[in-house]
């Protein structure tokens, strides 16, 4: 049964990394949603969250040859409810479309936040799940969105073992 | 340790020589000149075997540390010289073999500019090697290459890539060399869970039909040894995955055959008849399992890797212990009680009657006149004791080889397994003398896949390379012919082969060389073959339309393997 499965991968920091990871995914035909990398909190150790539909027995597979890649330190696969997850999307509208109360009704009613004001745009900010940032995409949508830019997510897990004693370990 | 001022290409060689180098196969060109340079000083140290094709130079490499045991080294240029590379790094990833290329780049500043020769070698090599890197910086090199040399050789080995820009060659730096031996994100040697171990010799000592099935992962971990008193004491029948021949000898009673989709009749149908089956250093490809839903259902599985992908990647293993071989097979040798299985190896030996019996007369009434494959493959063989390093292309003979020849020597097999690239048996019969001079080495050839790399010739010339050639020439792409024949309703569709005078041919190259077609003369001329001093060509008209049998048809299970 297919799912949606957020893989963490933290790596070296080395030249060509993202494209180590992903060809992993790529051989296998399968297609990642979202995927973000920064560095970890461990100096040095890079983080990539990447989210895909598949089915465990592929996520498992693809995490055992991604922990084969030598600059790969460790994977972990996660299920929805293993880890606490955001996005974050920037909208960017017309200045004057605020003259219209609802479009402020609509920033309230979804806890998104002005980022910026020029005379002629204005940027909003939401973080959330992407059902959350759509949706807001949606409400803005009608008095024009002159931009929108989504984030891929980031997560944290609830139960794993911190990182820093993993490397420890090692 | 003491430092000393060097150029990066100094450097190269100074790196290679401290990790025991010997021997480097190579071609020079612009953007590789400077360590040109620097190993025309060090002839004496290290052997530099020119070849004729960069592809030839990866399957030399090969075919050097498949029979030495050591990791093979190769030189190549930029551009064209870096993508020749290719289809020999793919085929040594997919066949575990260790490599380390070295390509020269054209100057950092240069990268990115498409300048002349110059290709994303390391983009393009990248889902093909175990690791690859680029080295822009003189001082970067010796690091580089002691981690090239470190992965290359552990764990589960592979081929690695370092491309070195021009600058990089240049540059002068303060030499220091000190060997890898750990990285923090690889963990070649895992620790063995012994709890695993004792739940395998559980399940062993209470098996009926226990059927051990081996792979190249025990000659990759040294452990022939070890497997032969695993299988002395606890009686199990053996079988051999292509790239496992030689690992266990085959003279031996309790060799059980060669397995998979040509394999042996047997080795085959007893997969889906054993109770408990047990699986050490081989990956279950999908030529050896054929259709996976079907395949040992009715066994309990027992997989030994050193690589944990590949358990449970193919065959679900009740038990899967991550391991090298030998530490596996030393700890459940001591486990597993002694037992002899008389009934059960009765019953391969049984199937063995019905097989000789039903290809005897099948190929008996079809070719009585002229010569076939599994003649000369037997009749080498025998004059060979079995004992002679075997190189064989890919297709038909290559079957043959791996059914027929009695393989008695470890590290004598060597072929192109995973990835099945033709014209891999002549450049890797030139490395597999190499990496092991004492030997006899025979490369058995088809007529098509010769014709892909016989420039390689040249090279024997040059570097009076004592190897003796087999070409099994059929008129045909043998392989493909067959399936044709089989499934196409013989739609020959661009499958007859014309071939030049390859008698003539090797003698442009000064090469002795016989053609051989009648049946009477073959014996003889094997003979004169393998006592000629030097190298010798040897072609054999076989049989135009044999098909190799047993066969398993794509999407048939083990047990339906036919034997004609
Ligand atoms: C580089 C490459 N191209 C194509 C193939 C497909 N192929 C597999 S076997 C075969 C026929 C080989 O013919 P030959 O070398 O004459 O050997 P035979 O089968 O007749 O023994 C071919 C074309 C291959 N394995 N490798």
């Amino acid at each position: 049964m297919e799912k949606t499965y957020t893989v963490s991968v933290f790596t070296e920091n080395s030249i060509g990394m993202m494209n180590r990871v992903t060809i992993v995914f790529t051989r296998r035909h399968l297609n990642i949603d979202s995927i973000t990398a920064s560095e970890s909190e461990v100096p040095g150790v890079f983080r990539y969250t990447i989210v895909l539909r598949t089915t465990r027995q592929q996520v498992d597979k693809v995490v055992g040859q991604l922990e084969k890649v030598i600059d790969v330190i460790k994977a972990f696969v996660h299920e929805e409810n293993d880890i606490v997850h955001q996005e974050v999307a920037l909208y960017k509208i017309r200045t004057e479309t605020l003259t219209n109360g609802d479009v402020e009704k609509v920033i309230r009613e979804h806890h998104a936040r002005v980022l910026t004001v020029d005379p002629q745009f204005m940027v909003i900010e939401k973080t959330g799940h992407v059902e959350e940032t759509q949706l807001l995409f949606e409400k803005l949508r009608p008095y024009g969105v002159l931009e929108f830019a989504r984030s891929g997510r980031v997560a944290v897990t609830k139960p794993m073992k911190e990182l820093s004693t993993y490397l420890e370990e090692i | 340790m003491t430092t000393t001022k060097t150029t990066g290409a100094q450097a190269v060689m100074k790196s290679l020589v401290a990790e025991q180098v010997d021997t480097i196969f190579g071609y020079p060109g612009g953007a590789i000149m400077p360590i040109y340079d620097a190993l025309y000083d060090y002839e004496d140290a290290v052997k530099h075997i020119l070849v004729r094709h960069e592809q030839g130079a990866t399957h030399a490499a090969q075919g050097y540390a498949r029979t030495s045991g050591k990791t093979g080294v190769v030189f190549a240029t930029s551009g064209p010289g870096a993508t020749n590379l290719i289809t020999g790094l793919a085929d040594a990833m997919i066949d575990s073999t260790p490599l380390v290329c070295i390509t020269g780049q054209v100057d950092s500043k240069l990268l990115g500019t498409d300048a002349f020769q110059e290709t994303d070698v390391v983009g393009i090599s990248m889902p093909i090697t175990k690791w690859n890197t680029q080295v822009t910086k003189a001082e970067d090199i010796p690091a580089a290459i002691a981690k090239a040399f470190y992965i290359a050789k552990s764990g589960r080995p592979g081929p690695v890539l370092i491309d070195i820009t021009k600058d990089a060659q240049f540059g002068e730096m303060e030499f220091q060399y000190e060997k890898c031996t750990t990285i923090r994100s690889y963990r070649p040697k895992p620790k063995l869970n012994s709890a695993l171990v004792e739940e395998a010799a559980t399940l062993i000592n209470g098996a009926k039909k226990p059927y051990l099935l081996i792979g190249q992962g025990i000659m990759l971990s040294n452990a022939e040894q070890e497997l032969l008193n695993f299988v002395e004491k606890s009686g199990i029948p053996v079988a051999s995955t292509l790239l496992g021949l030689g690992a266990f000898p085959n003279h031996h009673l309790l060799y059980a055959g060669y397995l998979g989709m040509h394999g042996d009749y047997a080795a085959n149908v007893k997969t889906n008849e054993c109770d408990v089956l047990i699986a050490i250093g081989m990956r279950f490809d999908d030529r050896v399992t054929g259709d996976v839903s079907r395949y040992a259902k009715q066994a309990k599985v027992i997989h030994v890797d050193i690589d944990a992908s590949e358990l449970n990647k193919i065959i679900n293993a009740d038990v899967g212990v991550h391991s090298d071989a030998k530490e596996a097979l030393t700890l459940l040798t001591e486990l597993v009680q002694e037992k002899k299985h008389t009934a059960w190896l009765q019953e391969f030996r049984d199937l063995k009657k019905v097989e000789v019996e039903t290809l005897q007369k099948s190929t008996d009434e079809s070719f009585s006149d002229e010569i076939k494959m599994e003649e000369v493959i037997k009749m080498l063989s025998e004059i060979t004791k079995g004992e002679a390093v075997v190189v064989t292309d890919v297709g038909q003979h290559q079957m043959l080889t791996a059914r027929y020849y009695e393989y008695n020597k470890t590290k004598s097999n060597i072929t192109s397994g995973g990835l099945g690239t033709m014209g891999f048996a002549l450049p890797a019969a030139i490395g597999a003398k190499f990496g092991a001079p004492e030997k006899t080495v025979v490369a058995i050839i088809g007529d098509g896949g010769f014709q892909m790399t016989l420039q390689e010739l040249g090279t024997i010339l040059q570097s009076e390379v004592d190897i003796k050639i087999i070409i099994l020439n059929n008129r045909f792409l043998g392989m493909v012919r067959q399936w044709q024949q089989m499934f196409f309703e013989k739609r020959y569709s661009f499958t007859n082969m014309v071939s030049p005078n390859f008698i003539a041919l090797a003698q442009a190259y000064s090469i002795s060389a016989k053609k051989v077609e009648a049946r009477e003369e073959l014996k003889e001329n094997l003979l004169k073959m393998l006592h000629h001093n030097g190298p010798y060509l040897l072609e054999v008209m076989v049989a135009k339309e044999e098909n190799v049998f047993p066969m398993i048809c794509t999407g048939a299970s083990v047990s339906e393997v036919r034997l004609n």
